[in-house]
């Protein structure tokens, strides 16, 4: 007999019960829809215990590794710890390191967390001002590779947690942060395969991070990188970006400015317009699409319909919270 | 149970599928479903004659209901009632969807089915299956 533990309760699994039967039939609120394993409605986690493979089928392979499941089809073999999958906030304690403005705007924010947190570069952690105001930030660094986690925070116009990060915090300050979250982040198994990482302004923290992550574990296709934004002042990291050119033989790193002017060796037009010229069939290819959320829901569209799968186009879409 | 599937994909590797399979197992079941999914989907919004509708929608959510029209007309497990049908597309039919669009979303199917490499017959029945839900999508 196996059971499950939700929201501090345990619930025990009759013989060939789903885990949505049974939280349904004790009356515990979870949505759904086809209940046939399609549609994803009745998206979970297991936080301890791991489901069964059969529970996964059509999950992106980055949310299998994080154990998330379909509770329509899951009949678990063991016991399991389950959550809601915006249920899960681990609060933690973090020191700032750095605070370095990349841009007039952007600024990058180095973390030491207080206990070591387990995560992916592409990932977003949340950043809580006070208790009311949180934001996502996306991971630029590798936990391989850096030592702190790596954000870039962009100055928004009357932004709450933007403005008290570039104008408050200071160095060695503590913060308290939530995460990380997220499934657009490098899977290693395909070493072979294309990769496209399209991004506006900060939406290359994810990608800086994701890039790396994939060169740093062999990756062998080509890797291509179009960063857009509208002025030479909105581009940052060119240097290092061009020194991981010069190291890895199969990346290419395409800045890319929309503004009227566009000096030599820059792609002009929209980031994601200049992606899709230069790489017009996408069959085949994994995408990873970062930033203005108009930017990636055009460019996710494009993407498709030039080839690529569904389940291969990876994104981030940073939409600003009104609160 | 894992008896059970083992002797089924025994007998089909020995005989072939088996003629009296459910139309869904004939098809190939969920792993057909994901093959057809993106390809259906790719012709949908491809087609000038009904990808205003999908204008604007989130493409992920959307091709999840895909996957689930999908498998309703391929005979496998669904949870639709007519009743989900009218609710799902009354804005639709506010916008003008109307028989023309049906069939070219039928259309749509049947090619997506041929690309797969999928038995004229069979490709019929799932065109039957998807026709029981006319009525109920365009609201009459």
């Amino acid at each position: 007999m196996t059971n499950i533990h939700y929201d501090n309760k345990h619930y025990e699994l009759a013989e060939n019960q789903s885990v949505l039967e049974c939280l349904i039939k004790q009356g515990v609120p979870v949505p759904s829809s086809c209940r046939s394993g399609v549609c994803q409605t009745c998206l979970m986690q297991a936080t301890a215990g791991t489901p069964p493979p059969s529970s996964q089928n059509g999950l992106k392979e980055s949310l299998r590794l994080q154990n998330y499941f379909l509770a329509c089809v899951c009949q678990p073999t063991e016991d399991l710890e389950i959550t809601m999958p915006d249920d899960r906030h681990i609060s933690a304690h973090a020191t700032i390191r750095k605070l370095e403005l990349l841009t007039d705007e952007i600024m990058l924010v180095e973390l030491e967390c207080a206990s070591p947190i387990n995560y992916r570069a592409g990932q977003f952690i949340n950043l809580v001002h006070d208790s009311s105001h949180v934001r996502s930030y996306s991971i630029a660094s590798v936990p391989r590779l850096d030592k702190h986690i790596q954000l870039h925070v962009r100055r928004l116009p009357h932004g709450r947690v933007s403005g008290w990060i570039h104008d408050e915090l200071s160095f060695g300050q503590r913060v308290e942060m939530r995460g990380p979250a997220g499934d657009c982040f490098y899977v290693s198994g395909k070493p072979e395969q294309a990769l496209l990482l399209i991004g506006t302004g900060s939406g290359l923290a994810p990608l800086y991070g994701i890039l790396r992550d994939a060169l740093d574990q062999g990756h062998q296709g080509p890797v291509r990188l179009f960063h857009g934004s509208r002025d030479l002042h909105g581009l940052y990291l060119m240097e290092e970006l061009r020194e991981l050119e010069s190291r890895f033989p199969n990346f290419t790193y395409h800045p890319c400015l929309s503004g009227s002017e566009v000096p030599d060796g820059f792609a002009a037009g929209r980031v994601h317009e200049a992606a899709l010229a230069e790489t017009p069939q996408l069959k085949g290819w994994r995408i990873f699409l970062c930033g203005h959320p108009e930017m990636v829901k055009m460019a996710r569209k494009k993407a498709f319909l030039a080839g690529a799968s569904l389940q291969d186009i990876h994104a981030d879409a940073f939409n600003v919270s009104h609160v | 149970m894992a008896e059970k599937q083992t002797l089924a994909s025994w007998y089909d590797e020995k005989y072939g599928k088996m003629p009296n399979a459910s139309l869904f197992e004939q098809l190939g079941g969920t792993a057909a479903v994901d093959a057809a999914v993106d390809i259906f989907y790719r012709k949908v919004l491809g087609d000038d004659r009904i990808n205003r509708f999908f204008e604007g929608v989130d493409m992920e959510k959307q091709a999840a209901k895909q996957k689930a029209f999908l498998t309703m007309a391929f005979g496998g497990p669904h949870n639709y009632t007519g009743q989900d049908m009218r609710k799902g597309h009354a804005h639709l039919v506010k916008q003008g969807l109307n028989d023309g669009h049906f069939d070219a979303v039928v259309e749509n199917l049947g090619a997506t089915l041929k690309e797969l490499g999928v038995a004229g017959n069979l490709i019929g029945q799932v065109a039957a299956i998807a026709e029981t839900t006319r009525n109920d999508v365009l609201g009459r």
